[in-house]
């Protein structure tokens, strides 16, 4: 292969021993890394090295690798995902970088998100919204309605896959300036408020995913929209005014 | 639960920050309307409005409404800020906002404070004078007779009363209360003048010492108003969830629109008075 | 002991009816008294969950992710079959229930298939109600799509992301029972092994994957639903985290492990980029409906293309080999998985391949002839009778961006090359595994009190899973088996009370995993986890591959035992027990995966037949074709633990009776 295809890089990454102890930028050099290679690929071959070496291995989160899970969760120079749009960190290549590139890898910063070790935070917060009223109290039956008694206008359905495509990664809460969940929880409401099924506990379910929201320490929105420019899944703004007016809606009632 | 949640909840500062901002929206279209007559109207005119704006007891409702809405929008601002703040205790090393938002939309308390700083600025040399100064000057006219000029109060009376000389003390007349005509002798009010907000506002951008100071930090004012409204008005309506995909280009490009177009004419308030006006 | 698979009496259509109203049950008053661990919260395991915290039990949740919603099952891209017959097409409860034995190539048993055909419809009645946003028409009913092997119209889909919809609507339906406090959920949690007490399955050892510890979580029932086995091959399209650790481990407690040689490779995934790869990323099925697969004619050609001298563009028509139109006329490029991947192997192997990586393994998938006669059709149908080149190539990629704009979006993403003006490179990749720990009709495994659901049993695919039917077999399993024929067997269970865990039994457990992470810990090797992997991926997908033969299963066998036994002596391990150890967490899976791995090429060699994901060289056709011997090895192969001599393992046969379907040659000429 052409020597073009490799490049060396300068990293800077934060470590963190534990949830309790201060963390710090350290940095490393890492040459010959494939430009085919992913971003996580390229942190397995840093760890490689580290272990080779005989230091401790960058711990990160990622599962899938293939940007369904929601798993991975990195910061990459200054933006959620890193220098690319519509992907997770899992579906960054280092085509993206240059050679000779000084790259900051971060974890995600939000109150909410605690640090657990290095790269690695807590996203229970999100667990937590869902548990509030994420959810049809539908338990499960064989005798449920047939599913086409029920007819969902296409345009409605459409909408409520689009919101229901959110993998609940936390790039919104991470990129926004304010550290708020709200592309996530608007996502979630609209789903559910968009459908016939979900209708009838709307009122309900906005209040409480809201007030879960709220005690988890998430920011405001301020509508600066970096959200939905940095959302792998593309998610829209349009959620979160739904959400807001079903909350108004719920709250006047 | 409801009513605490429309007093307490994230979205609910949300709500006020959008209602008080639209308000004051319609406020700032009120008092252009008002200023735009420094220009296309006369002194006369002006203060007969001055006055209106500031003893008609709707209006006055309104001001109230106003003074409430900006104190409101920005306490809830500062209280916004302050939270959103730490929701992010350890901030990033390195950060590339400018890749996925516009600068305004990320300064907007810093750009509020600008104008709030501004509005004080504002009050203290206009509406304070107004309100408050002893000194403040009535309204004259000036008439030509026989070559001659002389110099005459204008007052809210109608007829040939409407007028009385400015040398008092030859017609036995004194002011009291800033702007009441007293007879002296019959301690009889006879008329009542108009402070003459038209001289005042002319004088302080006319001013050879600081109307040009005063003229540019105005325009630079309007500059920071219209990004603050550049953001503010449509992400008013996100809040409000006033939206709707047919009509958010509508709401975007009126608000942009109305972003740019009414800070640019209060702008050129300042400007005409300074350099062009007599 | 002798395997009892269970299945009821009677016709085939009336068994799970009359066994269910036979069942024993447990009364509302009695559940809250009577525990139940879950491992794994996938679509069977979330299901499951849900389902059993519903009906008032107290069940803990385990999985290893951050969080349940990250399951694996959540990459399933294509859908879900059920024999609903919206579409008015034939379809039945009957003919879901023939398409998929035929499909498993006639290695499944029949009870079983047919309970999970008749509750086919049930998940999707379920799926609505809880507000999975599946397709739909403009009337407002649901759409339903086809997929291979099938002559019906009878997939459920919410775009590319199925598997992903299905499983946030488990996800929620097991929040909501989170919330209300019936399930306690264990994130970051990995089970280490299984606790037995009197012969019965009453708990697992777990490791809280942030802070170290081990716990002990007692239980009347376990089930686990841990998923597939496939990154046994290191390289998959698995996720990273997926694992065999739980399943293997009540295999070490006495579970059989039933036909784990049954693994199924689909065509068309992403190829092999380099040494440092991790990961491979599957391409849609459904785009075979429109890509012709093709190689160069001449090795010259094919040698040009590799050393970037030739553009595969530059191929002129008449040089190119479309080897799946020129065997199977009748389905072309649209045989079954196990087909299809096996022909690219037969060309790469012959010296066609044309991606520059280490083994030159890809072929091209080519939309360029779709995108010519979609174009064409688009133009006259839009009244253009003379179209020139350029408005017909603008047409059809416009067609084919709308049908797969966000498969080839992703596809640009990774490759960085253009699908729309180059063929997509691609190569068949490990996807499922059919086998699994055995289970009889009620889910439970040889160890009573221990069930196990979806990918992690053995039960309904037999050697071949059709597509759009993991989905389907993994909530059939959660919502409607397991919830009667787990409280069927606590029925027993109502005055034992709470389970102990300072108990001998428990104590053994947690010393055995205790023991293996020291140890991992203490041994100070020389190579990294990811290396033994990495060396027993290679052996597993060289030797119980694609292609499989006498000699090179035997190999496999020598070959993985002593690399195990190297994996023991010179496997590095950094950090400590008590932190977040992903290195540690590996090294304990890839253990567990070296000796799966030997049992697989044991179970592969004993099998001297050809089945679906079973290709055993020597049991072909004049063709090429799978050849069954439904004499000898019309069985399941459960396979017995003895001792970590994984060459001592004793294999149980499970005759497979056909009573209501004619067993007969699987042929897609």
């Amino acid at each position: 292969m052409a020597s073009s295809k490799f490049i060396n890089i300068n990293l800077k990454i934060w470590r963190q021993k534990n949830a309790k102890e201060k963390g710090k930028i350290e940095t490393y050099k890492l040459d010959n890394v494939s430009i085919e290679s992913s971003f996580l690929e390229m942190l397995d071959q840093l760890n490689e090295q580290l272990v080779s070496e005989r230091q401790e291995p960058v711990a990160f989160d990622h599962d899938c690798r293939e940007g369904i899970c929601g798993m991975c969760s990195l910061f990459i120079n200054g933006r959620a995902h890193g220098p690319d749009t519509g992907i997770t960190t899992c579906q960054l290549h280092m085509r993206m970088f240059k050679n000779n590139d000084t790259i900051y890898v971060e974890p995600w910063r939000s109150k909410a998100f605690p640090v657990i070790k290095d790269l690695v935070v807590d996203r229970t917060a999100f667990d937590r919204i869902q548990q509030a009223g994420g959810f049809v109290s539908v338990n499960t039956s064989g005798n449920t309605i047939d599913a086409n008694a029920t007819p969902v206008p296409k345009h409605d359905a459409d909408r409520a896959f689009e919101a229901a495509a959110c993998i609940g990664c936390g790039a919104c809460v991470a990129t926004c300036k304010n550290g708020s969940a709200m592309l996530f929880v608007g996502a979630k409401v609209s789903q559910y408020a968009l459908l016939p099924q979900g209708k009838v506990e709307a009122t309900q379910r906005v209040l409480n995913m809201v007030r879960q929201m709220d005690e988890e320490g998430f920011g405001n929105c301020t509508n600066t929209g970096a959200c939905e420019v940095e959302c792998p899944k593309g998610i829209s703004l349009e959620n979160i005014a739904r959400m807001n007016r079903e909350y108004l809606a719920a709250s006047l009632k | 639960m409801a009513k605490s949640a429309i007093l307490k909840s994230s979205l609910a500062k949300k709500y006020w920050m959008a209602l008080t901002g639209l308000f004051l929206c319609l406020f700032l279209v009120g008092h252009l309307a008002g200023n735009l007559q420094l220009i296309f109207s006369d002194a006369s005119h002006f203060n007969q409005y001055a006055l209106f704006m500031t003893t008609n007891p709707a209006v006055k409702l309104l001001s109230y409404l106003t003074y409430i809405s900006i104190l409101f929008h920005a306490v809830d601002g500062i209280m916004l800020t302050v939270q959103n703040r730490k929701a992010r205790p350890i901030r990033y090393a390195m950060e590339n906002p400018s890749a996925n938002s516009a600068w305004a939309s990320r300064n907007m308390a810093v750009l509020g404070t600008l104008i709030l700083v501004f509005i004080v600025t504002h009050m203290v040399n206009f509406w304070a004078v107004m309100h408050f100064d002893e000194k403040m000057p009535l309204e004259t006219v000036q008439v030509d007779y026989e070559g001659k000029t002389y110099d005459f109060y204008v007052t809210q009376n109608t007829g040939k009363d409407k007028y009385i000389p400015v040398d008092l003390e030859n017609s036995g007349l004194e002011i009291r209360n800033r702007t009441e005509f007293y007879d002296k002798t019959g301690n009889l009010k006879i008329a009542e003048g108009y402070k003459d907000l038209h001289k005042i506002t002319f004088a302080f951008f006319k001013d050879a010492k600081y109307g040009l100071i005063a003229t540019i930090l105005y325009v630079i004012a309007m500059f920071v108003l219209s990004f603050h409204l550049l953001h503010g008005f449509a992400s008013a309506f996100q809040s409000l969830g006033a939206n709707n995909p047919k009509y958010n280009g509508l709401i975007k490009g009126f608000g942009k629109a109305f972003s740019v177009i009414v800070p640019l004419l209060f702008a050129i308030i300042p400007i005409y008075i300074h350099f062009f006006a007599k | 002991m002798s395997l009892d698979s269970k299945i009821p009496e009677g016709h085939i259509s009336e068994k799970w009816t009359n066994h269910k109203d036979h069942l024993n049950l447990v009364a509302p008053n009695n559940r809250p008294k009577i525990d139940v661990i879950v491992v794994g919260t996938g679509l069977a395991g979330a299901s499951a969950a849900a389902s059993l915290g519903e009906m008032g039990y107290n069940v803990k949740a385990f999985c290893f992710q951050d969080s349940p919603r990250r399951a694996h099952s959540i990459a399933a891209q294509g859908g879900i079959n059920a024999a609903k017959n919206y579409q008015n097409d034939g379809d039945s409860i009957y003919r879901l229930f023939y398409d998929t034995i035929k499909g498993g190539d006639y290695r499944a048993r029949e009870a079983n298939v047919h309970r999970l055909a008749e509750v086919s419809g049930n998940i999707i009645d379920q799926c609505v109600a809880q507000g999975v946003p599946f397709a739909r028409d403009y009337g407002g009913l649901l759409d339903n799509r086809s997929f291979g092997g099938t002559q019906v119209q009878r997939t459920f889909y919410a775009a590319g992301q199925t598997g992903q919809q299905l499983l946030l609507g488990a996800y929620s339906a097991l929040s909501r029972q989170i919330g209300l406090g019936r399930v306690e959920m264990f994130n970051r949690h990995e089970m280490l092994d299984l606790v037995k007490v009197d012969g019965k399955a009453r708990g697992i050892i777990a490791r809280n994957l942030i802070t170290g510890e081990i716990e002990r979580h007692s239980a009347h029932a376990v089930i686990i639903a841990s998923g597939g086995y496939g990154n046994v091959y290191f390289l998959s399209t698995n996720a990273m985290g997926s694992n065999v650790t739980a399943a293997w481990k009540i295999h070490k407690q006495g579970a059989y492990f039933a036909n784990p040689c049954y693994v199924q490779i689909h065509p068309t995934c992403i190829p092999v980029h380099g040494t440092n790869q991790s990961k491979l990323t599957l391409m849609s099925e459904s785009l075979r409906n429109s890509g012709r697969i093709w190689v160069p004619k001449k090795k010259e050609d094919a040698e040009a293309i590799r050393a970037g001298k030739l553009k595969p563009t530059q191929i002129a028509e008449e040089d190119r080999d479309y080897y799946l139109e020129r065997r199977y006329p009748a389905f072309g490029n649209l045989v079954p998985r196990d087909v299809a991947s096996r022909a690219a192997k037969e060309r790469c192997d012959a010296g066609y391949g044309i991606e520059a990586n280490d083994t030159n393994e890809g072929v091209y998938l080519d939309f360029a002839s779709e995108i010519k006669s979609k174009g064409r059709q688009t133009a006259y149908a839009q009244g253009n009778h003379h179209p020139t080149d350029e408005e017909v190539i603008k047409l059809g990629k416009q067609w084919v961006e709308e049908k797969y704009g966000n498969l080839f979006q992703m596809y640009e993403k990774i490759t960085d090359e253009n699908p729309y003006e180059t063929p997509m490179k691609i190569y068949p990749a490990v996807h499922y595994t059919m086998g699994g720990v055995w289970v009889d009709y009620n889910l439970q495994s040889t160890i009573p009190g221990c069930f196990v659901a979806g990918e992690a049993n053995f039960s309904d695919h037999g050697a071949n899973r059709l597509g759009a039917s993991a989905l389907m077999q993994g909530l059939a399993d959660g919502y409607f088996v397991l919830p009667y024929t787990v409280s069927n067997y606590l029925a027993d269970e109502i005055r034992t009370g709470k389970i102990a865990t300072n108990t001998p039994e428990f104590d053994e457990a947690e010393k055995r995993v205790k023991d293996s992470i020291n140890f991992f810990l203490n041994n100070n090797g020389t190579k990294s986890v990811d290396h033994f992997h990495k060396a027993l991926g290679n052996i597993m997908w060289n030797k119980v591959g694609m292609g499989r033969n006498e000699k090179g299963l035997s190999e496999a066998v020598e070959e993985i035992d002593a690399l195990r036994k190297e994996f023991y002596k010179e496997v590095y391990v950094p950090g400590s027990a008590d932190e977040l150890n992903p290195e540690l967490e590996k090294a304990l899976r890839v253990a567990d995966f070296m000796e799966l791995g030997q049992l697989m090429a044991m179970d592969g060699l004993q099998r001297k037949e050809s089945c679906g994901g079973h290709f055993r060289e020597e049991y072909q056709d004049a063709e090429g074709e799978t050849l069954r011997d439904d004499e000898n090895f019309k069985f399941v192969g459960a396979w017995e633990y003895h001792g970590s001599d994984i060459n001592k393992e004793v294999l149980h046969k499970e005759e497979l009776n056909y009573e209501f379907i004619k067993i007969a040659a699987r042929n897609y000429k």
